[in-house]
């Protein structure tokens, strides 16, 4: 049984057709990759998959439930966790504030609690601060944790928005772009969290992502999207061959080249 | 041993809201300068200081909700009116004691805010901003037409809270009434805006889709700000109404709106301390002026008249220097300053 299963989903805006009857399977445990063109309509299914968007038709599933239709709030419940293209954190906390914040369904004081602190709310905030700060450690963020995140450069931002995924300790994580804007270096040490976050937490991972060289590296499975359609899936190698593939990337009829031969 | 720095080795160290011995030592001398306030003062200044006091409830109330949830209100007055009415309602007409009135005028302010809250789930920004002012001129509206309740344009008496026999008759036994309850309310603030929810209202504040997306529930945090915030305003106004022994509708106009937004703002938006400079400065700085243009009147006849018609064209251009200078508030200035003789004499 896959862990997540989008079944036929179509998502129009207006006369756009964003995405057009997609179903993907990802397999529990794995990491799963989509990639495709600019425009393709990779990040629409992510906004399915956390019910920012509702598809006109066909729903997607999670664990067998059907978390088309649900408040986002509640798909974070369930144990979807993601992180966005362009850096959602919250630019005004700091780093802990924004680890801290991504424990909020696992606390569970309120006003009352909160104002008066002494008690359960201060027991609470120290017992998911030792939670936090294995995050933090795992990361390698240690210095800057008391930070806002507004100050950080662009790759440490990009660390800790993962960090806050993590934070809610999800089943599935979503990764948009998680390498965009990186350099080398950097692109190299996210690749390693996100495998050691799927072999040593056994975090399932679907993840978006245009450095081709690392999608085929880290991925178990490849889905191929253009034009809101699925044009391919399988293992990283048998992706790259396809020439349908080959087609959405490179094109098709080297017209212009040939033209430019004849001259 | 004794170490040189600042070291926290557990997190229920870093947990306390006063880190160091010497933090601890500057609010002891805080407090007791608080409390000693009404033997080196008196007369108009003690009646200032009071409703300096009083207004710290009031912004601290506002910062919740447009500084820390970032949602814009020009209902502040109303809802300080609507906490007033209330107290005075329970107080003077019911006769039931103070004790309830102000927990009451809270709850009662609080509920009204959460009804006027509504339209932040569809309105954001200076949208938002508009429909709050649609809520200060329809309170207004009921203050003055629902006469059984608030007495219309005459207004309400209300007494002064007593304990057993002891009524709170004087304005300095008074004071420490409004001192206590505004301490606690600070206190309660700050803590609130550094667990779970205060950390809620600012991630709404901040991206409020993502919010959403880390499992925040927009629809509860957003009316949850408006219900906290309102409480606050709500207990402000008991507290001023009180403190008058009356209570009519135009103590609670747009201009008292306006006045608190600029408190906030000139204190520090999202900043607890920032709401209390903030209402100190937006409540000193008049008398301040007053005081100097009465003084230069009084040694140079000539300019006399002068100088008191320029006093409100003085304090505008104050708080529009201030604006200019220090965008982000006293709390900014407040936290340069400690930075500043942290590290004394190296500015590395």
């Amino acid at each position: 049984m896959p862990l997540l299963r989008i079944d036929d989903i179509n998502l129009s805006f207006g006369g756009v057709k964003a995405i057009n009857g997609v179903s993907i399977n990802v397999g529990k445990g794995s990491i799963h990759a989509i990639i495709g063109p600019n425009g393709a309509g990779k990040t629409s299914i992510f906004n399915c998959i956390s019910s920012v968007y509702k598809p006109q038709r066909g729903a997607v599933y999670f664990e067998d439930r059907k978390v088309t239709g649900m408040h986002p709030d509640r798909v974070t419940h369930l144990g979807i966790a993601r992180t966005f293209q362009n850096i959602a954190l919250f630019h005004h906390m700091t780093v802990l504030d924004n680890l801290m914040l991504g424990r909020h369904q696992f606390m569970k004081r309120g006003v009352l609690a909160g104002g008066i602190f002494l008690g359960p709310a201060r027991t609470e905030e120290i017992e998911n601060r030792k939670a936090v700060e294995d995050i933090i450690d795992f990361l390698e963020i240690e210095n800057i944790r008391k930070k806002p995140v507004g100050t950080l450069a662009y790759g440490l931002r990009k660390r800790v928005e993962l960090g806050r995924a993590l934070a809610l300790k999800p089943k599935l994580l979503l990764l948009d772009e998680p390498m965009a804007g990186m350099n080398l270096e950097e692109k190299e040490d996210m690749a390693r969290f996100i495998l050691d976050i799927n072999e040593e937490w056994g975090v399932t991972i679907l993840l978006i992502e245009h450095d081709l060289g690392v999608v085929m590296d880290i991925s178990h499975r490849v889905s191929v999207l253009d034009f809101g359609v699925k044009i391919s899936e399988g293992e990283p190698a048998e992706v790259a061959n396809d020439p349908r593939v080959i087609k959405a990337y490179i094109g098709e009829d080297d017209d212009f080249l040939r033209d430019m031969e004849a001259r | 041993m004794q170490y040189c720095g600042d070291f926290r080795t557990t997190y229920e160290k870093d947990v306390k809201i006063f880190q160091t011995p010497f933090v601890k030592i500057c609010m002891g001398f805080l407090g007791v300068a608080l409390v000693a306030l009404p033997f080196l003062v008196k007369g108009e200044y003690l009646w200032i200081s009071m409703q300096i006091v009083i207004a710290v409830i009031g912004a601290v109330g506002l910062n919740i909700l447009t500084g820390f949830t970032g949602q814009i209100s020009l209902g502040q007055g109303a809802f300080l009116g609507v906490g007033a009415y209330t107290s005075a309602y329970i107080t003077a007409k019911m006769g039931l004691p103070f004790w309830v009135g102000v927990p009451a005028a809270g709850c009662v302010t609080a509920l009204a805010g959460m009804i006027f809250g509504i339209p932040s789930l569809r309105l954001k920004g200076l949208y938002l901003a508009i429909a709050t002012l649609a809520s200060q001129f329809i309170l207004e509206w009921i203050f003055l037409r629902w006469e059984p309740v608030t007495g219309g344009s005459y207004g309400i008496v209300v007494p002064r809270p007593s304990i057993g026999g002891f009524v709170f008759d004087t304005d300095r036994s008074y004071y420490y009434v409004v001192l206590v309850i505004a301490a606690a309310m600070v206190l309660f603030a700050t803590n609130l805006m550094r667990t779970r929810t205060g950390r809620a209202f600012m991630a709404v504040r901040d991206h409020y889709i993502s919010a959403e997306i880390m499992g925040i529930n927009l629809f509860k945090y957003r009316i949850l700000s408006f219900a906290v915030s309102s409480f606050y305003a709500g207990v402000a106004g008991a507290l001023y109404g009180h403190s008058l022994r009356y209570v009519s509708s135009e103590q609670f106009n747009i201009g008292v709106s306006i006045v608190y937004l600029a408190m906030i703002i000139i204190g520090g938006l999202g900043s607890i301390i920032g709401s209390i400079f903030g209402a100190v400065f937006m409540i000193l700085l008049p008398q301040l002026l007053t005081v100097v243009t009465t003084q230069l009147g009084s040694s140079f006849p000539g300019i006399a008249e002068v100088a008191i018609a320029l006093e409100q064209g003085i304090f505008g251009a104050i708080i529009i220097m201030f604006l200019i200078f220090e965008p982000d508030g006293l709390a900014h200035r407040w936290k340069m300053i400690k930075a500043y003789w942290k590290l004394y004499p190296f500015s590395y």
